[in-house]
C-alpha cells in the first residue's frame, strides 16, 4: 500500500484484495454490541469537504469513528475558504495542528493529489472525490458490494472478480465513479462495458481498458452487475442529450430491462437516484438493486482504508514495505 | 523467520501434544466442575486450531457440544505503531454469546502476555463472560505484563535470545514444538 489513496489507478491488485478482504472483517464489527474498535486511538482524521456530500462524509466519519480517531470536520461554507484562503493555507493551518489523515473531498480534479505530493503537509490523504477525476472509495465498495453478491461473503475472501462482466451505464463523462471503477475493476480481472449517449463519454475514453456500447438492451443479457450512474446536471453547461425523457427511455432502467438481465444479475447504484430518470422506482426498491446494502459496505471499506493508511507505523512512502506483514509466527 | 529455525530441536511431538490436549480438557471439566457453560476462543492462527482440538476432547469427555470460536485481537495490539498495518484474521463469536459464560482463551505460545492483554480488552467489546481463563500450549516465561495461565501444556523456560515456534498440521503439516536460537538478537518479540 502506498502512504496515500488518490486514484484507483494506483492500486494493485493485492493491494485491492487486501482492502478487500480487510473490509470484510470490519463489517463484522457492525454486528457486535459495541460496534468500536481502539485502533485509531489518538490520531486524528480531518474530514475536508469543499464540495457537498451527504453519504460520503457521514460514511467517512462513522468509519473514523468506529476506528475511535479525532474527528474534525470541515466543510468550505462558513469556513476561511469563503474568505478567499488557498489550499495551501489551508493544509499548512492542518499540518500546524498535527492531522494525521486528511479527507478531502474537492470540486477540482486532481485537487487531493496536490495535497498529497506538494509537501505541504505530512499526513495520509485519502481521496472523497475530486471533481471528474476519481472516487477510489467508492470504487473499492462497489467492488464489495459485486464480490459479496456475485462470489460470496466468505468464498470471495482472498479472490478478485476475474472474469465477471460490469455494465456501467449512463453520464460516463461527468462521473469520477465511472472513471474509478473502470481502473479498479480491470485491476481485478473483471470485464467492463460503458454504456451512454456518445455525447456523455469523455474524450479519450477508447484508450480506458473497457468496452463501449450505445445499446443498452443488447449488453443487458451479458451482465452480472449493472451499475446505474446519475445523469449529474449541475455539471451539465451544454445539451448533451434532447429530451430528459430520450435519455430515459434509452439509457433508463425500468422493469422490462431489468427482466432482461440474467437471474443473478444485481442493479447497483452509487446514489443520489434520480427515480424516473436513470432507474424507475420499481428498480429501485427490487430485491435486486443494492443501493442501500452499498451505503453500508461504504462504512466498512472505508475503515479498512483507515486502518491499512493509519494503523501500522507512518513510513516514508519511498521505504514503506509493499504489503503488510502477517502475524508475527515466532513468540 | 525459518532460517531462524534451522538448528531448531524438538521440545513436544505429535503424540505429546495430543496427550497435553486430553490432560488440559480434564482439568477444564474438573475445574468449570463439567463445563456446562463452557465457550472454547482460540486466538489465530495456531490458537484456533488448538481450541477445535480442545472441543472435540471435551465433547468426549461431556458428552456435550461445546461452543468454540475464533478471536482475532490485531485491532487491540499495543503494538500496531511499532509495524506496518498487519493483514486481519477472523473473530467468530458462537452463537449464544459470551454474557454469562465461562470463557477460556486457546493460544499456542505464552511469552509477554501482550496478545492475552489485548484479547482481554477485545473481550470486553463482545460481552460479559462470567470468568475467563487461559489455556497454552507452551508457556516460555519472560512475562511483561501481571498474566498468567490457568492450563499449560509444558512450561518452557527459555533464554530470550531462543525461540520458540509452535507447528500444527491444520497449518503447517505436523504437530511439533521447536525450540531454537535466534540468530541476531533483536529484542523480545511479542
Amino acid at each position: 500500500m502506498q502512504r496515500h489513496l488518490i486514484s484507483a489507478a494506483d492500486l494493485t491488485r493485492d493491494d485491492a484484495v487486501l482492502i478487500l478482504d480487510t473490509a470484510e472483517e470490519m463489517a463484522r464489527v457492525a454486528d457486535r454490541p459495541i460496534k468500536k474498535l481502539p485502533t485509531l486511538r489518538g490520531r486524528t482524521v480531518v474530514n475536508l469537504f469543499f464540495e457537498d456530500s451527504t453519504r460520503t462524509r457521514i460514511s467517512f466519519e462513522a468509519a473514523e469513528k468506529r476506528l475511535s480517531a479525532d474527528v474534525i470536520n470541515f466543510s468550505a461554507k462558513g469556513s476561511s475558504v469563503s474568505k478567499g484562503e488557498s489550499l495551501k493555507d489551508t493544509a499548512q493551518t492542518l499540518e500546524a495542528m498535527g492531522v494525521d489523515a486528511v479527507v478531502i473531498r474537492h470540486g477540482a480534479s486532481g485537487a487531493p493529489y496536490r495535497l498529497a505530493n506538494s509537501g505541504w503537509i505530512d499526513a495520509a490523504v485519502i481521496n472523497a472525490g475530486d471533481g471528474t477525476h476519481q472516487h477510489p472509495t467508492q470504487a473499492l465498495l462497489d467492488a464489495f458490494t459485486m464480490r459479496r453478491r456475485l462470489v460470496g461473503r466468505d468464498a470471495g475472501l482472498g479472490h478478485d472478480l476475474a472474469g465477471k462482466r460490469i455494465t456501467i451505464v449512463g453520464d460516463v463523462l461527468h462521473s469520477r465513479v465511472a472513471r474509478s471503477n473502470v481502473d479498479l475493476l480491470h485491476t481485478l480481472g473483471a470485464d467492463v462495458t460503458l454504456v451512454a449517449p456518445p455525447t456523455l463519454l469523455p474524450v479519450g475514453v477508447g484508450s480506458w481498458p473497457c468496452e463501449i456500447s450505445y445499446d443498452l438492451d443488447g449488453v443487458l443479457p451479458k451482465s452480472d452487475a449493472v451499475m446505474m450512474l446519475r445523469v449529474q446536471r449541475e455539471r451539465m453547461n451544454a445539451a448533451f442529450f434532447p429530451t430528459e425523457r430520450e435519455y430515459s427511455r434509452r439509457y433508463g432502467l425500468d422493469a422490462d430491462r431489468m427482466a432482461r438481465m440474467p437471474e443473478h444479475a444485481i442493479v447497483m447504484h452509487p446514489g443520489p437516484m434520480v427515480r424516473g430518470m436513470e432507474i424507475t422506482a420499481e428498480v429501485a426498491d427490487s430485491g435486486r438493486c443494492t443501493a442501500v446494502e452499498q451505503v453500508a459496505n461504504g462504512v466498512s471499506i472505508r475503515m479498512a482504508v483507515l486502518y491499512l493508511l493509519l494503523g501500522g507505523a507512518v513510513f516514508d512512502s519511498r521505504n514503506a514495505p509493499a504489503h503488510p506483514q502477517t502475524r508475527i509466527e515466532e513468540k | 523467520m525459518d532460517t531462524q529455525h534451522s538448528d531448531a530441536r524438538p521440545v513436544l511431538e505429535g503424540p505429546d501434544i495430543a496427550r497435553v490436549l486430553t490432560r488440559i480438557a480434564h482439568e477444564i471439566v474438573e475445574r468449570a466442575k463439567g463445563a456446562d457453560d463452557v465457550v472454547l476462543l482460540g486466538i489465530p492462527t495456531r490458537g484456533v486450531f488448538l481450541a477445535r482440538r480442545l472441543a472435540v476432547k471435551l465433547e468426549q469427555i461431556t458428552g456435550r457440544t461445546i461452543p468454540v470460536g475464533s478471536l482475532d485481537i490485531t485491532m487491540y495490539r499495543d503494538d500496531l505503531r511499532l509495524g506496518p498495518p498487519r493483514a486481519l484474521a477472523r473473530t467468530e463469536i458462537p452463537g449464544d454469546g459470551l454474557d454469562g459464560r465461562l470463557v477460556v482463551l486457546v493460544d499456542d505460545v505464552l511469552f509477554s502476555g501482550r496478545t492475552i492483554r489485548a484479547a482481554l480488552d477485545a473481550l470486553n467489546d463482545l460481552g460479559r463472560p462470567r470468568a475467563v481463563q487461559l489455556a497454552v500450549l507452551v508457556d516460555r516465561g519472560h512475562r511483561e505484563l501481571p498474566i498468567r495461565a490457568d492450563y499449560v501444556g509444558k512450561n518452557l523456560p527459555t533464554s530470550l535470545r531462543e525461540t520458540v515456534k509452535v507447528q500444527l498440521t491444520e497449518e503447517d503439516g505436523r504437530d511439533t514444538v521447536l525450540l531454537g536460537v535466534k540468530q541476531t538478537v533483536a529484542g523480545a518479540q511479542q
